[in-house]
């Protein structure tokens, strides 16, 4: 019943865009409550690691396992999966035609069959912890690039995943406005959420990750915890990467 | 900060500006101002003035305007066709009825309340029909009997309402992933859009019984409604596919994320933008489906424009073919402009909380 233990397992995972090999191998066991970074140069195949685990991308070869159950064509049991797996993209992707309170309480009601009351407290109780209770009523066209995030971040949470997926949540935002969601990705960290994010913020990487997993071509180059992998970076391609990264 | 100074409309300025900042412009709004001066004093002359309003028969008309009391008297007949008399009631009662499933249209909680949408386009359709056209207690007026703007009315509501559903539909499996859908939808959208609008009429009134099983004698109104529907219907699936195309993939991905399942993916994240990108769209079908309800007179059925036409051409009140057709532009376009008002306040509405560049609102 080591299953239980395990949020997500890679088996010799492997993917192809038509000729292009994109996932390569990859072997990778995530533990429930733990927290990975992953990074490594663009085109590397990061998002599409993480976009397997709710399967927005199939994998073709290999075994993917998200809390011990595998994912498989299974229509149904795809939707289970993804109720339990939460994600936050780079552009938000909040539905513009409804409020920001209408965004968080749409799966709940529609796909857990909440109460519209019910499911409303929740929302709000989420849009508190990420400090922004006040523009319940407003459409996300109204709200910053960093106000929007945070209520992405909400509406995750109102499914109340175990796991929750971020693809690079900060790269499409204003510096001044990076910290906001950072703040309160590390609350979530702290809450015990299990977590993998791709990211270039080494900062955050280094205050909460338990795991850095470094990419490269399809492969997982190094994984190693923070310290190890910032002071001491086993291969020169990672060496490399985070010369460029740290450099900027 | 200063508040913004409030704007006055200052009419020497606006022509200044607008109608004589060149020789050119002068020339332009000159002759504009002739032609006007030549055409709509002797139109208002005729259409108001100098006309006969009151009357019962063709010796009260005889001035040199026009005669309304052509239309006065066949008025009856332009709005209920050969419809008995006496049982003229059920379609005023179904008119009262059709406002009345649509009333609830105006509150925005019931607007997504799925039996109000039953009541309106199941419940409503098969109702009227039992009223306008009897059996079961009712006596039974036949389609042939139907005419005038209640027929408009019947085929274009009728046609609208089987487009719009068939159309979102048709273009949903357009884009389906799987193969057998998408061929399907494809061939059929194709095969519609190109053939002839009167071909299709002709088609439902003709083929279509030859394809029936003997002894089923379907309506031939209802044959042709549903032509006309399969016809709209296609149209209106690629004016909904480019809406389709306007909406990113990325809210599709955080749908699918949310483990919505694919029809709520559709009904609740993709349809509702994808709808309001084309609106424009939509209500230029609608108002062509409008205009086009007088090709029924080709099946040998009587719309408005129809029962004018039979009218103009009634021994009895030849000589008044201008004003039997002024009427029917008039009321046409009543209709088709109201359609294009309500689209643009629906087009406001909803653009609630969305940033359109100013100038582009
Ligand atoms: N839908 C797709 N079809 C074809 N190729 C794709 C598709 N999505 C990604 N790719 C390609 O797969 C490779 C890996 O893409 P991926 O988006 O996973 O990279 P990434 O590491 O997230 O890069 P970035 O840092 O730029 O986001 C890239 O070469 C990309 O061009
Ligand atoms: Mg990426």
């Amino acid at each position: 019943m080591n299953d239980v233990q395990e949020a997500v397992r890679f088996e010799r995972v492997n993917k192809w865009f038509g000729r292009l090999h994109v996932l390569r191998d990859i072997d990778l066991s995530v533990r429930a409550g733990e927290r990975i970074v992953i990074c490594g140069p663009s085109g590397s195949g990061k998002s599409t690691l993480i976009r397997c685990v709710n399967r927005l991308e199939k994998h073709q070869q290999g075994r993917l396992l998200v809390n011990g159950v595998e994912l498989t064509d299974d229509r149904k049991r795809t939707e289970r999966i993804r109720r339990e797996v939460g994600m936050v993209f780079q552009h938000f992707e909040l539905f513009p035609h409804l409020t920001v309170l209408e965004n968080c309480t749409l799966a709940p009601i529609h796909v857990r069959g909440m109460g519209r009351a019910e499911a409303e407290a929740l929302a709000m109780e989420y849009l508190a912890r990420v400090r922004i209770p006040d523009k319940a009523h407003s459409y996300p066209g109204q709200l910053s690039g960093g106000q929007q995030q945070r209520v992405a971040i909400a509406r995750a949470l109102c499914m109340q995943p175990k796991i929750m997926l971020f693809d690079e949540p900060t790269s499409a935002l204003d510096p001044e406005m990076i910290k906001e969601v950072l703040d309160v990705m590390v609350e979530l960290a702290a809450s015990g959420m299990t977590m993998l994010c791709v990211t270039h913020e080494m900062g955050f990487a280094r205050e909460v990750a338990d795991r850095v997993v470094f990419m490269d071509e399809g492969r997982i180059v190094e994984a190693a915890d923070p310290e190890t992998f910032f002071s001491a970076p086993q291969s020169e391609r990672a060496r490399q990467f985070l010369g460029q990264i740290l450099r900027r | 900060m200063d508040a913004m100074p409030p704007r006055r409309f200052d009419l020497l300025a606006w022509a200044r500006t607008q109608l004589f900042s060149g020789p050119l412009n002068i020339a332009l709004t000159l002759l504009g101002l002739w032609l006007l001066w030549l055409t709509v004093p002797p139109l208002i002359d005729w259409a108001l003035l100098k006309a006969q309003f009151v009357g019962s028969s063709r010796e009260d008309c005889g001035g040199e305007g026009a005669c309304w009391v052509f239309v006065r008297v066949h008025l009856p007949q332009f709005l209920y066709g050969f419809y008995p008399e006496e049982q003229r009631w059920r379609v005023n009662l179904g008119v009262l009825l059709l406002a009345l499933f649509a009333l609830p249209l105006a509150w925005r909680r019931l607007r997504e309340n799925v039996w109000v949408w039953v009541g309106l386009l199941v419940v409503y359709p098969l109702l009227a029909w039992w009223l306008f056209h009897g059996g079961l207690g009712l006596p039974e007026v036949e389609t042939s009997r139907w005419g005038g703007l209640f027929l408009t009315l019947v085929v274009a509501g009728a046609s609208m309402s089987a487009a719009l559903p068939l159309g979102i539909l048709l273009a949903l499996g357009r884009r389906s992933s799987l193969p057998a859908v998408k061929a399907v939808c494809t061939v059929f959208i194709e095969f519609w859009r190109g053939v002839p609008h009167i071909t299709v009429l002709f088609m439902a009134s003709v083929m279509l019984p030859l394809f029936l099983p003997a002894g089923v004698d379907l309506d031939k109104l209802l044959r042709a409604l549903i032509g006309v529907a399969v016809f709209a219907g296609a149209y209106m699936a690629e004016v909904i596919r480019g809406g389709l195309q306007g909406v990113p993939a990325g809210q599709l991905e955080a749908a699918k994320a949310l483990g919505l399942s694919y029809w709520q993916q559709m009904r609740l994240v993709v349809l509702p933008q994808a709808l309001r990108l084309v609106i424009p769209g939509i209500v230029n079908v609608f108002i062509a489906l409008f205009k086009d309800t007088s090709l029924v007179l080709i099946i040998g059925l009587f719309d408005l424009l129809g029962m004018v036409q039979a009218a103009v051409t009634n021994p009895q009140w030849l000589g008044y073919a201008v004003e039997g057709y002024v009427f029917a532009a008039l009321v046409f376009w009543l209709f088709c402009y109201g359609m294009s008002v309500l689209s643009r306040r629906l087009e406001r509405r909803l653009n609630v909380g969305r940033h359109v560049p100013e100038d582009l609102a």
